[in-house]
């Protein structure tokens, strides 16, 4: 009897233990996140100024800034936005809704699965290669934007559906029931109530495009750019212009990259700052994709 | 009359969106293209014996050799590095959230790992140099300012998300009854997850841990930051090392003209980190696909 107390005495320390491993063992991701961060912001604390936002790279690491790398992502991402959006909710609808179930929709599928693991520098490498030299593009804003688009591609299909999967048939079913073609449907019904997921998945997806450096190294953005894209805004007729789809660029994470590899001290404080900005925007974005999800999911109730 | 242009329309759109799905087809057909179109040119020039045999990797040097084998050791090591901490730390935590945490911490805790996997992996280079590495070099004197270890041990926590996430799902698709099972036989939550719920959910462990390989295998800007960018053939975790990513990464900051031998050597690299990646995650879908086959107990 005293044997088998002392068993089940050893067996339940056990289970308690492992109670404890599990929940550090979780933390260890949590505890290097908070130091990242809090050893990003005191390296870069001394450069976190509106002059560090608005000058351009420098020789001289006191009076180097970031405008040319916020200016560059932002124009890269809206080309990726413009690109990834619409073809990859377009796939997720046809996939979801209209897709027959045959050996070609299972081809798509596997194929997107396994685009979602191709590493990010392979996108670079076919940018490179497609875009840079055959289409002609250069090493461009719209080369560096479409390498981004088809890597992010796969996130948006996958989100889209999964938020159109949520839907009830019952809700199609009344659709057609009124005398709605299959268009109509989706237009009316199918995208609106699946705009949260959606939605989300595209902030999601943009956020990683934000942090990508690999894919933009590859197809030759610039690290030293001391000179903006041409204004999409023009005075002349027809007031906007798109030459500055083919201006060279650079982006945030390139920036931070060029800082980091120097040997001087001096942009180390420069690369902590342009972190610290790069990871409260990639932050920010998943912080309002979350938002998004719970704001959706409480107003939907079927 | 107008039925017949709403059919139309109907159709077009159709095809529209048809279209837009096949694109993802499209997208692979190219990657595949111009990795073999280039890497092409590069065998025509270099045997694929000497590729796959070389144990010197210099092809930027005036007398170029190109043996991929000191890529080949540099990609596996920080890989290795990477997820000797990955899987036991993404294990247990999938052990931990799945059956142990209740629903409250469950729901905190899953969003912040998954953060892990949002932050740019630049920052995470930047930690590894400035930050990890300094730190090793209180604990062991004789390493490199630039080496493996570092960032294959910040790669490793930055692939826990992936591990754990899989896992965990493939934990709780166990029924509930089975886990009952075991409990109304006097067993704890712990010998319930060491003896039924993990070899229960084994192929969706599998299936992280192949996912969280080829993730590391995949990665660039880490290694490129922090393992220097010396094609060591060496498994040494205190030396310098490169990765086919780093070296892609290298080549790509200098300017290299295009169609030059140089230039081809990118793609030769990208094609074999290419089938690397594609083995892992073809075991790691097919590991996945048992899930679901097994669910259904």
């Amino acid at each position: 009897m005293e044997d088998i107390k002392k068993r089940i005495k050893i067996i339940k320390f056990w289970d308690y233990l492992f109670g404890i491993v599990g929940l550090l063992s979780t933390f260890v991701g949590v505890l290097l996140l908070v130091i990242l961060f809090i050893d990003l912001f005191i390296d870069g604390a001394a450069r976190l100024n509106y002059k560090f936002i608005t000058s351009f790279p420098s020789r001289f690491p006191k009076e180097a800034g970031i405008l040319s790398a916020l200016v560059g992502t932002t124009l890269v991402m809206f080309v990726t936005a413009f690109v990834a959006v619409p073809l990859g909710v377009m796939a997720g609808i046809y996939l979801e809704e209209y897709a027959k179930k045959n050996w070609l929709t299972n081809i798509i599928e596997i194929n997107i699965a396994n685009l979602a693991g191709v590493p990010s520098i392979i996108y670079g490498l076919l940018a490179l290669g497609l875009f840079v030299y055959f289409f002609k593009f250069g090493e461009s804003i719209i080369t560096g934007g479409l390498a981004l688009a088809l890597l992010i591609l796969p996130i948006v299909i996958t989100a889209t559906r999964e938020s159109i999967r949520a839907i009830p048939n019952s809700i199609r079913e009344a659709s057609y029931a009124l005398g709605a073609t299959k268009w109509q449907t989706v237009k009316n019904h199918i995208i609106p109530y699946s705009l949260g997921g959606t939605l989300t998945g595209i902030i999601i997806g943009l956020s990683r495009a934000i942090g990508e450096t690999a894919p933009v190294i590859t197809v030759g953005a610039l690290t030293f750019i001391t000179f903006l894209p041409s204004s999409p805004i023009v005075k002349r007729f027809p007031f906007i212009s798109f030459k500055w789809l083919f201006d060279p660029f650079t982006v945030m994470p390139i920036q931070v990259f060029n800082w980091v590899s120097r040997p001087q001290k001096e942009f180390h404080i420069n690369a902590a700052a342009a972190g610290v900005i790069l990871l409260i925007m990639t932050l920010l974005m998943n912080a309002i994709a979350i938002y998004i999800r719970y704001r959706f999911r409480r107003k939907i109730k079927w | 009359m107008k039925n017949q242009l709403g059919k139309i329309k109907e159709n077009i759109i159709e095809m529209l969106l048809f279209l837009s799905a096949i694109f993802s087809i499209i997208i692979t057909g190219s990657i595949v293209f111009i990795l073999f179109y280039e890497s092409i040119g590069f065998f025509k020039e270099v045997s694929i014996i000497e590729f796959l045999t070389g144990k010197e990797w210099t092809p930027l040097f005036a007398n170029p050799k190109f043996g991929v084998l000191p890529l080949i050791a540099g990609t596996f090591l920080t890989t290795g590095i990477a997820i000797s901490i990955a899987l036991p730390l993404g294990l247990i935590a999938a052990i931990y959230l799945s059956e142990y945490a209740t629903h409250r911490v469950r729901e905190i805790l899953k969003p912040v790992l998954e953060v892990l996997a949002a932050i740019p992996t630049v920052v995470y280079g930047y930690f590894a140099l400035l930050f990890l590495t300094p730190l090793l070099q209180k604990f062991i004197p004789q390493i490199s300012s630039f080496n493996a270890l570092s960032p294959g041990i910040i790669m490793g926590i930055m692939i826990i998300p992936y591990v754990t996430s899989v896992s965990e799902d493939s934990m709780r698709a166990v029924p509930m009854h089975i886990r009952e099972g075991s409990y109304a036989m006097g067993a704890t939550r712990f010998q319930t997850a060491i003896k039924v719920i993990i070899p229960a959910a084994f192929s969706g462990i599998g299936a992280g841990f192949t996912l969280g390989i080829s993730r590391a295998i995949g990665e660039t800007m880490v290694v490129a930051i922090a393992a220097g960018m010396m094609p060591n053939f060496t498994l040494n975790p205190l030396e310098p090392v490169q990765t086919f990513t780093s070296y892609i990464v290298q080549v790509s900051l200098g300017d290299v003209p295009h169609g030059t031998l140089e230039y081809k050597t990118i793609f030769a690299a990208g094609v074999t980190l290419f089938l690397i990646t594609l083995i892992f995650n073809i075991i790691g879908f097919w590991l996945k696909k048992r899930i679901i086959i097994r669910g259904v107990y």
